[in-house]
């Protein structure tokens, strides 16, 4: 087992008085490519923002690799939810790219090489062709590729995505998956994802996170890991969503 | 038109249009991007109470609005940065306190008053050449921060959280934004009016937006077509002999309303023709 790259120790997080994380403790292995789930509001951004240094904890300790959250956060990659991006903003893809470029305390020049790493970081996500494009004009898959390749130019070694699937359609989201596998080689991954088919296939550990977390080192789905997790499971996931590798079909029970 | 250029005061209110075309534009980019019109109209009308307090205490005129809008302008960033969802309500409330109390400060001020009119709709046409040079200075400056900060002002204005984590002193730059916001409003407000500072800081940047693909085209053409704005609504008062700013507002707002029906026409069109493809590619199968 290699080391940890990310320690979250006994992390509390309220907001507003509402308590949305309790007692949480986790260790990411470097090289790990982890599956976060959970229910909407279960604290799942909220734990992607701590570790990037975004929020604070009420309670407990961050540290990733060796460094306290805020200052270790230029070597991780964040993928945000599409949903929060204005999509109206006048932003070519090339220039949503150029942004991961931009370092603390050196004033940003569009240097031939910034153009460079940034055209080459389109060219992996196949998304050259539309370096010039407006962001808003691309499909929700097009636009996830331009934030990836905004984190790559970042040089991370941790990449944390939140919810990049959602509004893809399922051969979008197995090509994705492929790609996120591919990166997996060189750096850890933490993919927010309610998509329990491609968790299954690709990821190796799946983290549930409803206000405590449960940490599974392997990329099983177990039916108590949903009930505990997705409460009324039986009405608000379709079952057939629960074909998985490794797991036989199953229904799940009605709640009664 | 050209007859009128004989008129000082003519070639003074086209230089004054022209300059708060070309601050409006810029800024009003950064405050279309960012969401920030009803934060801009609360520093406009909150200016009116630093008015009221330079006549009341007898201060220079620009020292009273400057101090008291920027005061007012870092409150609302104060309150819009820490707790977003009372922000509204918070900016709401100094809007109207600031005019209320510009007001009851200009009654109690013995003697000349000030003509609320003049401040909401300007005075274009008694522009004097001084204050053509401070706009001026003020156009430079502003040009030359948001130059310099551009990358940073983009990186903000597009994705808050990633310029965090990249480095970029959102907060402290936020500020800088919200504060060259009320310089520019104050400056603006005493050549061209209130209402014409919304709607230059506003309408332009709204009507460019779609069709640039970035900021600095955005601020360009949002410029651009604030000049043309100005410039036919003078010549518009000038014709016809109509007042000079509600001349400008009026062409400014219908081509507001124009582009948003082309706008509409053309989602129909595209509607229509991707609707059309289906249908052709359909029986090909």
């Amino acid at each position: 087992m290699k080391d940890a790259i990310v320690k979250i120790e006994d992390v509390t997080f309220a907001y507003n008085g509402q308590m949305v994380l309790e007692s949480v403790n986790m260790a990411i292995r470097s090289g790990d490519f982890i599956a976060m789930i959970g229910p909407n509001g279960g604290g799942k951004t909220t734990l992607l923002k701590l570790i990037l240094g975004l929020l604070k904890p009420n309670r407990g300790s961050i540290r990733v690799m060796g460094d306290s959250a805020e200052t270790a956060s230029r070597h991780i990659g964040y993928v945000p939810q599409d949903i929060h991006m204005n999509r109206h903003f006048p932003i070519s893809a090339l220039d949503v790219v150029m942004m991961g470029r931009l370092k603390p305390g050196r004033r940003f020049k569009n240097t031939g090489k910034d153009r460079r790493v940034v055209l080459e970081a389109l060219e992996r996500m196949e998304m050259a062709a539309y370096a010039d494009t407006r962001i808003g004009k691309l499909s929700g898959g097009q636009r996830q590729r331009v934030f990836i390749a905004r984190a790559l130019v970042t040089k991370p070694k941790l990449m944390l995505l939140d919810e990049p699937t959602a509004g893809i359609d399922s051969k979008g989201q197995a090509d994705f998956f492929q790609l996120l596998k591919e990166l997996n080689t060189e750096m850890t991954i933490l993919v927010v994802s309610h998509d329990l088919l491609m968790i299954s296939t690709y990821v190796k550990s799946v983290v549930c996170v409803n206000r405590h977390l449960h940490y599974h080192p392997q990329a099983e789905i177990t039916g108590e890991m949903l009930e505990t997790m997705y409460p009324s499971t039986g009405e608000t996931i379709c079952p057939v969503e629960l074909v998985a590798h490794g797991l036989p079909h199953r229904v799940l029970t009605d709640h009664k | 038109m050209i007859e009128a250029l004989h008129f000082e005061f003519m070639r003074n209110a086209l230089m004054a249009g022209l300059l708060a075309s070309i601050i409006c534009g810029i800024m009003g980019t950064l405050v279309v991007v960012n969401r920030i019109v009803f934060l801009s109209g609360g520093i406009a009308h909150a200016a009116y109470g630093g008015i009221g307090i330079a006549f009341y205490f007898g201060w220079p005129y620009l020292v009273g609005t400057i101090g008291f809008s920027l005061a007012a302008a870092m409150v609302m960033a104060a309150v819009s940065l820490h707790s977003k969802h009372r922000a509204d309500t918070i900016i709401g409330v100094i809007w109207a306190v600031g005019m209320a109390c510009g007001i009851i400060l200009i009654d109690l001020t013995p003697g000349y008053n000030v003509d609320l009119m003049s401040y909401l709709f300007g005075s274009i046409l008694t522009v004097p050449t001084s204050d053509l040079w401070i706009m001026l200075v003020v156009g430079i400056v502003i040009t030359l921060l948001v130059a310099f900060y551009y990358q940073d002002l983009l990186a903000m204005s597009y994705d808050e959280e990633f310029a965090r984590i990249r480095g970029v002193p959102v907060r402290a730059l936020y500020f800088l934004l919200i504060g060259m916001l009320a310089v520019t409003v104050v400056m603006v407000i005493q050549v061209v009016g209130l209402i014409l500072v919304i709607a230059l800081l506003t309408i332009p940047p709204f009507i460019v937006e779609r069709h640039t693909r970035s900021l600095i085209q955005m601020m360009i053409g949002s410029s651009f077509l604030g000049a043309v704005f100005t410039v036919s609504g003078l010549w518009l008062s000038y014709a016809f002999d109509l007042t000079s700013g509600a001349s400008i507002i009026m062409v400014a707002g219908i081509a507001f309303f124009l582009s948003l029906l082309i706008e509409r026409l053309s989602i129909h069109h595209r509607h229509k023709t991707t609707a059309a493809d289906k249908e052709r590619v359909v029986p090909g199968q």
